[in-house]
């Protein structure tokens, strides 16, 4: 602490002659900030990383990955977690990791390799005395300084597969339709079965008997057809189409620990789908993709169709194909 | 006391609590300053839509409790959604005790405004229009409280949805009146919903004008306990534009007041005319179900004093010219399957389909006059209807 404080201070005099070098010392994350009230104007003020527009982050702000993500539109997400020093991380229900006031979840989504390379948004969870709160950060032109947007954002950019696309940086309340579980935000990705064993050992000292059992994205076809779609459908559905969320309404229930067969989906008749039906009369029908609601609604662009309804402007091909693979290998009864 | 009144002042006004009013205007940048100010208003705020035309490319959406956002009338502020890109509804709200009021949505992408698990929420003198008029790719739902208890819609205009005009689902204690449903699949649909008062509404040019279903296999179940009374049915001839798939879908066009299984549902005061297949319609939910917590027929169905001109003069039935002659030309005005149990007063004609269990379809029907006891008891309206404070935020 005195260390860093000494560090601090050298800094600071250094600034007027060198004010690039002195953001390369290693900036504490401010506590105060992620607990306080207000709404941080810019995510600078967190203190998050030593060199924001490369994404490194500082000290005790861990990088993680799940092993099936969600997608966004093909967008590199650069994902980090800040536990206050000396805090404890558990689990609570479905393996989701526990994580206790004044922690942080950090999201960076990105467009472009190499130097052309262009942060888009960093969204964060913060875990405040009253509950977690999300809030979404849009990068500037220059990527010098990202600010708070509550409003969200449309940005016209280029998908990896070459897709033109008015991206959408999603408003505070449209954080909360996914985030939201019994009308309270809460944390979605991290949970025990879809984060590596090894990274829960090593950050936190945790083991989990479900944990890493999604399987890997990029190795799903060594997976099982159904591991790989029902991983897919509860990172991608599972936050609004389960009960007490968003789309509970609708009674499809796509969380990877639901096994009945109908909540899935499966010749169950659609609610409130409207002309996202299509013509199709059953959410799912074993062994005929073509004829599944579900797989419909996600092969669509048009907004009142497509699903999911936020956080994506293109079809996710792998995605879909996962999900047909599975529909097409569902025994016909 | 003039001590006191400017204490009050000065606490009003230093107070973080107080009531404030955001006036949006038009224009440039509407989308995000609209978004902004439904994002940061406090509880007890109201946000004023200044007459114009916004045009929005996304949806909006509040989740403040205890705002009010208020327009200048359903034809001076037009939220217009026809460029929209994302987001499955027009408005969204998700927080309790929210008035919406003075103001349209036209063309959403999805449905019109959704309101979500919002307890005691007022929808007034709104309209919500498909400018192009049916059209099976508009919207599913106009207006759309869902899963709430306590729902007031009052004056509002519902025009073009494929589903239903007006759909309150999976909620408790509602009351839909003085209200136009017009050019919907469904003009008013009450679904999987109790105590609900359905009074007063004009549902014309729908296929079907007000539905009050029970289906199986949602979160809420168990419908019933629902008014429909003097209510202006008129010309539900719109042949059916639902896409496939959906309940709505089954209904015939010419469908004036339909009940799909449901409990205690009184069915009175009504003025219905030129509904064509059948001014009212009785029947248990068709389709095969997997779900033991329901049950797909209608029960204790009450149909009082009802103005009828003609009956199912054009029946969108299989078989309906044989059944219009069997029944001397035009089938009579109410409708039942003969599943459940119904009570109809004297002097109404009625026709059954005589089915003896539920998932036939009319093959297994053997059509007869309809033969039913009158009511027995008066009917229990005491828990019917959305709470009366919420009476308090009209006007």
């Amino acid at each position: 602490m005195k260390v860093g404080g000494i560090l601090l201070g050298l800094a600071a005099i250094s600034l007027a002659a060198a004010a690039g070098q002195a953001r390369i010392v290693a900036r504490e994350v401010d506590d105060e900030v992620i607990t306080g009230k207000n709404l941080p104007r810019t995510l600078e003020e967190f203190g998050f990383f030593i060199h924001a527009d490369a994404q490194m982050p500082t000290t005790g702000v861990l990088p993680y990955r799940l092993n099936t993500p969600l997608y966004s539109d093909g967008a590199e997400k650069l994902r980090f977690v800040y536990v206050p020093e000396g805090q404890e991380v558990g689990f609570g229900k479905d393996g989701l990791l526990q994580f206790p006031v004044g922690s942080a979840l950090i999201k960076t989504f990105a467009f472009g390799n190499g130097e052309e390379r262009r942060l888009i948004e960093t969204r964060v969870l913060l875990h405040r005395e009253d509950g977690w709160l999300a809030l979404p950060y849009l990068w500037n032109e220059e990527q010098t300084e990202a600010r708070l947007a509550v409003a969200g954002a449309r940005i016209d950019l280029t998908t990896p597969k070459g897709e033109a696309i008015s991206y959408r940086v999603p408003n505070k309340n449209q954080c909360k339709e996914c985030h939201g579980l019994d009308g309270a935000v809460t944390p979605i990705g991290p949970k025990a079965r879809n984060l590596p064993a090894g990274w829960l050992d090593a950050s936190f000292g945790l083991s989990h008997e479900e944990a890493g059992v999604m399987p890997l994205w990029e190795d799903r076809q060594s997976a099982s057809a159904e591991d790989a779609a029902r991983a897919y459908l509860d990172v991608n559905c599972a936050h609004c189409h389960r009960p007490g969320a968003t789309a509970s309404n609708s009674g499809l229930d796509l969380r990877w620990e639901q096994d009945d067969p109908h909540a899935l989906g499966i010749m169950k008749r659609p609610v409130a789908a409207g002309r996202g039906a299509g013509s199709h009369l059953y959410d799912v029908v074993p062994g005929k993709p073509g004829e599944s609601i579900l797989l419909h609604r996600m092969l669509s662009n048009d907004p009142g169709v497509a699903m999911p309804e936020l956080g994506k402007a293109t079809v996710d091909e792998e995605g879909t194909e996962a999900v047909r693979r599975w529909i097409e290998g569902l025994p016909e009864s | 006391m003039k001590r006191i009144a400017i204490f009050a002042a000065l606490l009003a006004s230093a107070s973080p609590l107080a009531a404030e009013v955001h006036t949006i205007i038009p224009g440039e940048g509407a989308q995000e300053r609209l978004q902004e100010a439904l994002i940061l208003a406090e509880p007890g705020d109201e946000i004023v839509l200044s007459a114009g035309r916004y045009e929005l490319t996304d949806g909006l959406s509040l989740d403040v409790d205890n705002v009010t956002l208020r327009g200048e009338g359903m034809d001076g502020t037009v939220l217009d959604f026809t460029s929209q890109a994302g987001a499955g509804e027009g408005l969204l709200v998700t927080s309790d005790n929210v008035t919406l009021r003075d103001f349209a949505v036209e063309n959403p992408k999805g449905d019109g405004i959704k309101s979500k698990g919002a307890d005691n929420i007022v929808y007034h003198r709104l309209r919500v229009t498909w400018t192009r008029g049916p059209h099976p790719e508009n919207g599913a739902y106009a207006i759309y409280p869902v899963e709430s208890t306590g729902v007031l819609v009052d004056g509002v205009k519902v025009t073009g949805a494929s589903d239903a005009g007006i759909y309150v689902g999976q909620s408790d204690r509602i009351t839909v009146r003085n209200s136009i449903a017009e050019a919907n699949v469904a003009g008013i649909e009450i679904e999987n919903s109790r105590n609900a008062l359905v009074e007063h509404n004009i549902a014309t040019r729908n296929t079907g004008g007000i539905l009050v279903f029970d289906l199986p296999n949602l979160p809420v179940m168990g419908g019933g306990n629902v008014i429909v009374r003097n209510n202006l049915v008129v010309a539900n001839d719109t042949p059916n534009f639902a896409p496939p798939g959906n309940i709505v879908a089954g209904v015939r066009r010419g469908t004036g007041i339909m009940v799909m299984a449901n409990e205690d549902v009184l069915i009175e005061g009504n003025v219905l005319s030129g509904n064509p297949t059948a001014p009212v319609m009785v029947i248990a939910y068709v389709q095969p179900y997997d779900d033991e917590r329901y049950n797909p027929l209608a029960r204790n169905i009450v149909i009082g004093e009802n103005a009828f001109e003609g009956g199912g003069y054009d029946p969108q039935l299989e078989g309906g010219e044989m059944l219009k002659a069997a029944f001397g030309g035009e089938l009579p005005p109410v409708m039942w399957d003969g599943l459940g149990s119904l009570y109809v007063v004297e002097g109404t004609p009625g026709w059954t389909l005589n089915l003896t269990e539920q998932g036939k379809g009319l093959g297994a029907a053997s059509p007869a006059p309809l033969t039913v006891e009158p009511p027995v008891d008066e009917f229990d309206a005491s828990e019917i209807g959305a709470p009366a404070e919420l009476e308090d935020r009209l006007g």
